[in-house]
């Protein structure tokens, strides 16, 4: 048995990659086992280089690991160019030669001989390669053994049961959830795909490899979700009920699930003609009483800036999400980034008010994104998840009992009929929306059309309380003045009534600091825990809270602190300048570790920095990341 | 019974209602045509029965974004060219609603141009009218999408090299499904179209010509109007596309040669509107939604029902 497995999936875009790791990653989790997956795919319709990783083991995982350990190597059926000159290299033999670099040492290999030629597994070096690291090579007629018993597609599945017979798994959990899939034929054929590549493989080949599926057991039912589920079924359970969005990847995946969960649930989900109208729709369904939401990735956020202002200006409740992606422009579509803070912080012209939540597990997503629209419908503004394309598609497990607690339809604050009647009108009977005068936590509360006594206009102009165009000075600075202070009404009740939305890991008392933000949080974690175990000591911290930010609990933890390393996925230590922006300080005190390669940080990476930054400042990291100095250094 | 009781009350209207009864008083120009729009609301409404609170008037940016700080109903003054997708939304959310949307000619058919055609072809079921005064009023008189060619203004010192845009032959191409131009020198039948706009089933364009006696006055003052349904010069069948595209081409070109053709051009009873056509696929709920957030009764889904799929 082993500590963990890492087990890779490879191959094309189009070839059935995804769907085959959810369900064998669902197989490990109802083995008993902790499930955390990682997608990594090109911007691409067919074909190029994609993989899944899932990584399980009888412990809480929530990251990707060092590396892996098991490689099923599917062939490209939608490869192009088989040259070495061109542009995109020899695509057949991607799916192997790709993934040779993080194979770990007496890792194993599954490929598909029926799909790579021999000359191509010669010309990679890989007997060698595969010597020196004491690799397991299995050469498998995947292609051909689904051909035999089916068709070609159910290629995947032979790999599924070579993996098995390899990992000496029971076929149990794997039959079951094929047969939730399909029925009939498939079924049948796939059934036996299954059974012959696990018969095959234990058949033809000795074991000398030491890996193992480990073992585990769960006390409760457990469900894999992704971060993108986890901000929907938030959403649905805020009861919020009306979407509108335009297609971008990877903010399309929340779309999509609301979408298709809506039509149940008497909600309403527009696809509109651009992110202006998205954002607009989400604003104007808010305006007339529905709990409403939009969101887009950086380019499509774009496009929102202004429906987000006049959402501010008008102080209506609106919840966005914002799903990063590489950038600038186009960027890199489907690769992670941490990008867009200092974006979605400001973007829109003036003094902004808006809350934003920077999630950095499915737990969080979830939470935060009830919270997100809690905080916008009691305080009458937006409120944005930030998020990353890496949180949006990674699964893992969650226990089912989580998810178990009440929705929470409420409209914050939002008069009915009776109390409108006795609100403040002015002389000629419209309600003053907009009442500066005892705003209980700067909020004045609203009226919705078509209630009676609740007229009013809402205006992106600056305007008097009762909704009219204005530009008295005194009624300015009040209404202005309202308007951003809801924010620290917001920090306020964000620290006096709930749990912190930061998470504190680590050693309490070291006087060494990791704090990260968002979707890199997992990575973090693990290495703080191997430095802890290693013998260094270090405390680390993950923020949610981006604005408001959370100005006691991080000068605490910057006090309590010698040094600090930020880490995160962007050039510009954007985090890092928000901390120094809000607390005014601290800027000697903290030094960078960033990557933006388009690939999430490995746990390695961030405790190489560390050794970097604390012990051998002389060295440069192995790894494709950057430091950026503290200030003064 | 409905959480919204300003909503289709039953009572006598007057049109003094929806006349703000304290300030602002309109700071449009004297003789300016927008005020022949706010007649003809305040005139339509009270005869279509609708009472000011179950009203939602929605504009965008310009002069004619103004007029819901004149129309005493609820009111949303949005950003530049935004009017309908916010407006259309809230119709989505309280189908109970009368939602009308109002800009001018560079809001709805320059900056809001693809929201005009999308809220057009889906036939969303509200009403639009359009402040068409060839001309950007509120920035001093540049150029608008339907300035006619050769238009000099500070902006076009040469003259505009541009071919206005056609708002009729857009809309009726784009898919709405009642489509008039009418001028705000001609309130009779200017408070007319505006009512059957609001009670036509679908998406209702009007463009309404609103001359701007400060920075078009040599142009246009729209006069003499011709009414298209009352000559016996033009004879076209108002539910035939064919016709109606004709007619609608041949108003647009004689509009700049001084010939201002007016009246009703399109109207398509029996295509549902998108409300209807959304209902009918079940992703629109029988209750408002809007309405189910005030009724204590209802059962509220949530995703812990959803987590077998997961499991």
């Amino acid at each position: 048995m082993s500590d963990e497995l890492i087990w890779r999936i490879a191959g094309g875009s189009g070839d059935g990659i995804d769907s085959t790791s959810q369900n064998f990653a669902k197989a490990l989790m109802r083995s008993g086992l902790d499930v955390f997956t990682h997608r990594h795919y090109p911007s691409r319709i067919r074909g190029g280089h994609t993989y899944v990783e899932i990584r399980a083991a009888d412990r809480e995982v929530q990251s990707r690991g060092d590396g892996y350990n098991f490689l099923l190597s599917l062939g490209d059926s939608f490869a192009r160019n088989p040259q070495e000159e061109a542009y995109y290299g020899n695509e057949e033999i991607k799916p192997l030669s790709e993934n040779l670099d993080d194979l770990r040492e007496g890792g194993i290999i599954v490929y598909d001989e029926g799909l790579v030629s021999e000359e191509d597994v010669e010309a990679i070096d890989l007997e060698a390669r595969a010597e020196e690291n004491d690799w397991h090579v299995f050469p498998m007629d995947l292609r051909g053994l689904a051909r035999e018993h089916g068709r070609e597609v159910m290629r995947n599945t032979a790999g599924v049961g070579v993996t098995a017979a390899l990992l000496d798994m029971d076929l149990e959990h794997i039959e079951d959830l094929m047969s939730d899939a399909m029925g009939g034929d498939v079924l049948e054929a796939n059934l036996e795909i299954l059974h012959e590549a696990y018969e095959t493989t234990r058949e033809e080949y000795e074991f000398e490899h030491e890996l193992r599926a480990p073992e585990g057991s769960h006390e409760t039912e457990q469900a894999l979700l992704s971060g993108s589920n986890a901000i929907a079924y938030g959403a649905i359970d805020a009861g919020c009920r009306f979407i509108a969005g335009y297609p971008m990847t990877p903010w399309t995946d929340v779309f999509t699930i609301l979408a298709q969960n809506f039509p149940d649930m008497g909600g309403v989900s527009e696809q509109v003609e651009d992110e202006i109208a998205a954002a607009a729709l989400a604003l104007g369904a808010s305006h007339a009483g529905a709990k409403a939401m939009s969101g887009s990735s950086g380019g499509g956020f774009a496009l929102m800036s202004e429906p987000l202002g006049l959402a501010e200006m008008t102080e209506t409740p609106l919840v966005l999400v914002e799903s990063m992606r590489a950038g600038p422009s186009t960027g890199m579509p489907t690769k992670p980034e941490q990008g867009d803070l200092e974006f979605v912080l400001y973007t829109s012209q003036g003094d902004s008010s808006r809350v934003v939540f920077a999630p950095s597990s499915i737990e969080e997503a979830y939470e935060q994104t009830r919270l997100a629209f809690e905080i916008a419908w009691d305080y009458q503004l937006p409120a944005i998840v930030i998020y990353d394309q890496k949180l949006s598609g990674e699964n893992k497990n969650v226990d089912v009992e989580f998810f178990d607690r009440e929705p929470e339809p409420d409209l914050g604050a939002t008069l009915t009929e009776d109390e409108l009647a006795e609100a403040a009108h002015d002389a000629s009977g419209k309600f003053k929306r907009f009442n500066y005068e005892d705003a209980e936590n700067n909020v004045a509360p609203r009226s919705l059309p078509g209630q009676k006594g609740g007229r009013y206009l809402a205006t992106g102009n600056e305007h008097s309380p009762v909704g009219h165009i204005s530009e008295d000075p005194d009624n300015r600075v009040a209404q202005m003045t309202r308007r951003i202070e809801k924010l620290d009404s917001i920090r306020a009740e964000l620290d006096e009534e709930h749990d912190s939305n930061q998470t504190y890991f680590g050693d309490e008392t070291a006087d060494y600091g990791i704090i990260t933000w968002g979707s890199s949080h997992g990575a973090v974690n693990e290495a703080v825990e191997r430095l802890n175990e290693n013998g260094h000591s270090v405390k680390g911290v993950s923020v949610s809270d981006m604005m408001p930010f959370p100005e006691a609990e991080m000068t605490e933890f910057l006090e309590s602190v010698d040094e600090a390393m930020v880490v995160e996925m962007n050039a510009t230590a954007q985090f890092r300048g928000l901390i120094q922006k809000e607390l005014g300080r601290y800027g000697e005190k903290m030094t960078s570790l960033l990557k933006y390669n388009g690939n999430p940080f490995e746990p390695a990476e961030i405790v190489e920095g560390y050794e970097v930054n604390v012990a051998d400042e002389d060295r440069q990291p192995t790894a494709q990341v950057r430091i950026e100095p503290a200030a003064g250094d | 019974m409905s959480a919204f009781n300003a909503i289709g009350e039953e009572r006598e209207i007057d049109r003094d209602e929806f006349t703000p009864g304290v300030e602002p008083q309109p700071t449009w120009c004297p003789g300016c045509g927008d005020f022949g729009v706010l007649k003809s609301l305040k005139q339509a409404l009270p005869e279509v029965g609708k009472t000011p609170e179950e009203v939602l008037t929605v504009t965008g940016i310009g002069c004619s974004g103004k007029l819901n700080s004149y129309l005493d109903t609820y009111g949303f003054h949005t950003i530049h060219g935004r009017s309908l997708p916010v407006a259309r939304a809230a119709k989505l959310a309280n189908t109970d609603l009368e939602v009308i949307a109002a800009g001018g000619d560079g809001d709805g058919y320059g900056i809001g141009g693809n929201h005009f055609i999308h809220t057009a072809r889906e036939n969303h079921d509200m009403t639009y009218i359009v402040f068409n005064n060839e001309i950007f009023g509120l920035t001093k008189g540049q150029t608008s999408p339907t300035s006619p060619k050769g238009h000099k203004s500070k902006t076009q010192p040469s003259g505009s090299a541009k071919t206005p845009l056609r708002p009729l032959s857009l809309s009726l191409n784009a898919g709405a499904s009642y489509i008039a131009r009418t001028a705000a020198v001609n309130p009779n039948q200017a408070k007319e179209i505006i009512a059957e706009a609001i009670e036509h089933d679908g998406f209702a364009h009007v463009d309404f010509l609103t001359q701007c006696p400060t920075w078009n006055k040599d142009a246009r003052q729209y006069v003499p109007y011709i009414d298209v349904q009352e000559s016996d010069d033009y004879d076209f069948d108002v539910t035939d596309r064919r016709e109606a595209a004709e007619m609608m081409y041949e108003t647009e070109d004689v509009l700049n040669e001084g010939t201002v053709l007016t009246g009703r051009y399109y109207v398509d009873e029996d295509r549902p509107s998108y409300q209807e056509e959304k209902a009918a696929v079940g992703e629109l709920p029988e209750q408002p939604l809007a309405e189910r957030y005030f009724d204590e009764d209802a059962e509220w889904e949530r995703s812990y029902d959803l987590l077998e799929r997961h499991t």
